[in-house]
């Protein structure tokens, strides 16, 4: 049994502790805007907060997230007004979409640890986070639209 | 021809219920298909949906697929503004797998040619019935009666009746036919034209949007599944027992091997079924399976590569050819040859192969993530053997597309797996499942040869592509290319040249291969645009000036003059909308202008520090027109970087300026892949790469500064999702060439070459 809080919400979950959190997530909590792309953590389409950190979902097994606050994309902000959303929203960043909870999760920490990001530490944070449909250069304006904002 | 029919009104003839809105059906006219001609009946079946209730809201269908090319806002946003209607009093539902939406099949970068005159029509008539069921309403000429914005207003009066209020009447009304609709003018257009946040953009940022992986029903079992590394391989035996071990695993059961060519068919393996994803995905490792590895387990890339470049250096099969080019390379002031290699790709979109498949009483419902929904109840119909009509299609939002998702096998997997266990069941593909099991890229060797004259221009063209079909995944014994393979930058080549001869060899092929992103554009595109650049250095002229020489004065191609053997399908238009087939021929002087824009617009000429370059690319593509600058600067240790690109399309009539901005933008991205990282090779029949660790695709790190342009003209809407990828890589391998002198024929770009 762990006991797993996310989105300020305690969880039993009855897994083995070695599952990764995106799995638990996902298919036991039942909270899918987590998305698996590699299970490798190349891509970052699983990142969500581990005290306010960005980590990868798909290397954090339950026992690691035990006594730690986890947030997911859904629990970034009640209405979906966190100043990353509402700068994703405002330069339709997203195409398919499916990186994008991932991407925003990756861009919502950098801004938390540095307000007024230059160009490359855009760069360095967003660089695990994979695009395919490629969406890299809205990512970066809305990342520096977002720092203006917040 | 495009018939229309009142659903609902049909549906009040026969005493059906749903009478209390407005609902019209319509249906594109496709000439090869019976029920094209019959007017109603039980055949015919609409495309697309529109229905208007009482209380006003306005539900359209989006038939076609949605992997971020923004189809399912831009087509009901096409119906909404000929219905003259508020947005936001619209509702946008995603259409199930059905016959009566006609073609569902979304490749080919061809949804909105091929829907925007009907999705046009069925607004406008919904429009004129309302307003004619507003003058019956108030007794007066329906000539006074005007829709605006969600009401039909009388002016004389002043009155004004809402489309809600209007429903229940309209849907008693005779449908107009399509001759006496009257579309709007252009001018008159609110939404088409206009940026348009696309209309699952506050589900996707706040991560509520359900892609097929996201999908879940009571008492769902997950599934991973174990298929042979060999494309052709079949299980020989295996052993359940470890897996049966690791807690969560439930069963572990076979999905036998389809026999080569698979088609759309499942590859077959072991499937471990759990009580969640990870627990099958860890059953899956203690599975001792002993394969037949089959024919191709002695596959490797290295000698087949070569075996393909041999062949291309061969006379093959003859696909155009006017004038005499032996004759003209031999009496040649100046020759020119080149060859030219592309590899393997995969897709590795961003979301993996899953379905969700749940079998009850000898029926299939299926939730996937699917381009081609019609195709996902056929090849699962066939894997069950049952009736078609038995099979229900859902189609979830795509996690990324690219052709990939044209294919259901993962879909037929699910199903298969849920009749075995007799439970909903999840197939997830792992990411390594993914990129080791792909439909491929075609790996592709081409040689080129030209003769100039004293002037430097050229007088013959001699191109050979060698390359695997995508029909021989379905077919057995298929070794040349197809009309439509060849008519992707190989036959229609566009250059004003007196002889020229186009040669396809034979190619067998060792693993499945399937569409692409822009397909054969990508190596043809590469060869041709690259080996035009090779020609203007051979002149001494500069590139922009010996494009506009090669392309000559503007005109449209007429492919049978210009000896043409194949078919020539023009990126299917002459089949599925042959109404407007004579709209989209090859243009040359539309070339020109992407050509003269891109040029004008990218400081072409200016100068740039050493080891920075310009290069460009023009090419045509699913009925559009490219052009790029790619401005690219190499260090010293051969590593490439694009700090600018310039991208000009001609896409005709645009819906949505800024879904087609967003298109070029991620075109231009996943064409830096094509040409600096994704490599895809092969030892004894298995795939070398496994994830994005080894598998690589551009990351934020190497976009460029990427501006788009367009073409503003009147022609008809053509393709835009992947126009954009065919003259990128070429336009940044000839910017290599002038930022270093050295010439890029192989695909990715080796840095080792590019060192100082």
């Amino acid at each position: 049994m762990s006991q797993i809080k996310i989105n300020g919400v305690e969880h039993t979950i009855d897994a083995d502790p070695q599952m990764p959190l995106l799995w638990a997530i996902r298919d036991i909590v039942g909270l899918t805007g987590t998305k698996f792309g590699c299970g490798v953590g190349a891509c970052g389409a699983c990142t969500i907060h581990l005290d306010g950190q960005a980590v990868r979902s798909c290397l954090t097994t339950l026992a690691d997230a035990q006594g730690h606050e986890i947030v997911t994309i859904e629990g970034l902000s009640a209405d979906g007004t966190h100043p990353v959303q509402l700068a994703w929203e405002a330069n339709n960043v997203p195409q398919c979409g499916y990186c994008q909870a991932g991407q925003i999760m990756q861009a919502a920490a950098l801004i938390k640890q540095t307000p007024k990001p230059t160009d490359q530490q855009i760069v360095d944070a967003m660089s695990g986070n994979i695009c395919r449909c490629g969406t890299y250069q809205r990512i970066r304006q809305a990342i520096k639209s977002a720092a203006e904002a917040v | 021809m495009t018939v229309i029919t009142n659903v609902s009104r049909r549906d009040l003839l026969k005493g059906a219920a749903a009478a209390s809105g407005l609902v019209l059906g319509f249906h594109v006219g496709f000439r090869k298909l019976p029920f094209a001609e019959a007017a109603e009946g039980p055949t015919f079946a609409p495309n697309a949906f529109l229905s208007i209730d009482q209380t006003g809201l306005v539900t359209i269908v989006a038939s076609r697929s949605e992997m971020g090319t923004g189809i399912k806002t831009d087509l009901p946003l096409v119906l909404a503004d000929e219905l003259e209607v508020d947005w936001n009093q619209v509702k946008v539902v995603q259409g199930q797998g059905d016959p009566k939406y006609g073609d569902q099949n979304t490749d080919g970068s061809r949804s909105t040619w091929q829907f925007f005159g009907p999705m046009r029509l069925a607004g406008a008539t919904a429009r004129q019935m309302l307003e004619t069921a507003a003058a019956q309403t108030w007794n007066v000429p329906v000539s006074e009666c005007q829709a605006q914005n969600g009401f039909v207003v009388h002016a004389p009066s002043g009155r004004k009746l809402a489309y809600g209020d209007l429903a229940k009447l309209a849907a008693t009304m005779p449908v107009p036919p399509s001759s006496q609709v009257r579309l709007k003018d252009r001018k008159d257009w609110r939404y088409i034209g206009k940026p348009r946040a696309i209309v699952d953009l506050k589900d996707i940022v706040q991560g509520r949007a359900t892609y097929g992986i996201d999908v879940v029903l009571p008492g769902m079992k997950y599934a991973s599944v174990e298929r042979c590394p060999v494309y052709g391989g079949k299980v020989k035996s295996y052993d359940p027992k470890d897996a049966l071990s690791v807690a969560g695993v439930e069963r572990v059961v076979e999905i036998p091997a389809t026999p080569m060519p698979s088609g759309f068919k499942p590859l077959g393996g072991i499937a471990v079924i759990a009580s969640n994803t990870w627990s099958a995905q860890q059953g899956r490792q203690r599975l001792k399976i002993e394969w037949d590895y089959g024919p191709n387990a002695g596959h490797d890339s290295a000698p087949y590569r070569a075996e393909l470049e041999a062949t291309a250096k061969e006379p093959g099969k003859v696909v155009r050819n006017h004038g005499d080019v032996d004759d003209a390379l031999a009496s040649a002031a100046k020759r020119v040859s080149a060859d030219y290699f592309v590899p393997h790709l995969a897709h590795a979109q961003m979301e993996v192969p899953n379905a969700v498949a749940h079998w009850v009483a000898n029926t299939c419902q299926t939730w996937s993530p699917t381009q081609n929904p019609t195709q996902v109840r056929q090849t699962v119909a066939q894997v069950l053997g049952i009736n078609e009509t038995d099979v229900t299609v859902n189609v979830t939002l795509l996690g990324g597309g690219f052709g990939r998702k044209s294919k259901p096998d993962y879909v037929a997997e699910a199903a298969l797996l849920s009749r075995m266990v007799g439970a909903p069941v999840k197939v997830t593909w792992t990411r390594e499942d993914d990129i080791q099991h792909d439909y491929y890229h075609a790996i592709c060797a081409q040689h080129l040869e030209a003769a100039l004259d004293q002037d430097g221009r050229a007088n013959a063209w001699l191109h050979r592509t060698v390359f695997p079909a995508i029909e021989a995944t379905f077919q057995p014994d298929v070794v040349y290319g197809s009309g439509g393979e060849l008519g992707q930058g190989v036959v229609d080549m566009p250059y004003d040249i007196p002889n020229v001869r186009c040669e396809n060899g034979a190619a067998a092929n060792h693993v499945r291969i399937g569409w692409y992103r822009s397909v054969y554009n990508i190596p043809h595109a590469f060869a041709v645009c690259s080996f035009a650049d090779e020609l203007a250095a051979a002149a001494g002229k500069d590139p922009v000036e010996y494009l506009r020489e090669l392309l000559g004065p503007p005109r449209t191609l007429d492919l049978k003059a210009l000896g043409v053997v194949a078919d020539y399908p023009n990126y299917g238009v002459d089949e599925l909308a042959p109404g407007i087939a004579n709209q989209y021929p090859i243009d040359a002087g539309r070339l020109r202008g992407v050509l003269d824009l891109v040029a004008a617009n990218s400081n072409w000429g200016e100068k740039l520090p050493p080891r920075q370059g310009r290069g460009i690319a023009v090419h045509r593509s699913f009925l559009s027109y490219v052009a790029v600058v790619a401005h690219v600067a190499v260090g010293n240790d051969g590593q490439v970087t694009i700090p600018r690109l310039d991208m000009v399309i001609d896409c005709g009539t645009i819906v949505n300026p800024d879904r087609v901005r967003a298109q070029l933008e991620g075109a231009a991205i996943m064409s830096i892949g094509n040409a600096l990282y994704s490599n895809i090779t092969i030892k004894e029949g298995r795939i070398e790469q496994s994830n994005y660790t080894d598998y690589l695709v551009p990351r934020i790190d190497v976009t460029p500064d990427t501006h788009v342009y367009f073409v503003e003209n009147d022609h008809l809407p053509s393709g835009v999702g992947e126009p954009g990828v065919p003259p990128t890589a070429p336009a940044i391998c000839n910017a290599i060439y002038a930022a270093t002198g050295k010439r890029i024929r192989a695909l990715p770009v080796d840095p080792q070459l590019l060192k100082a």
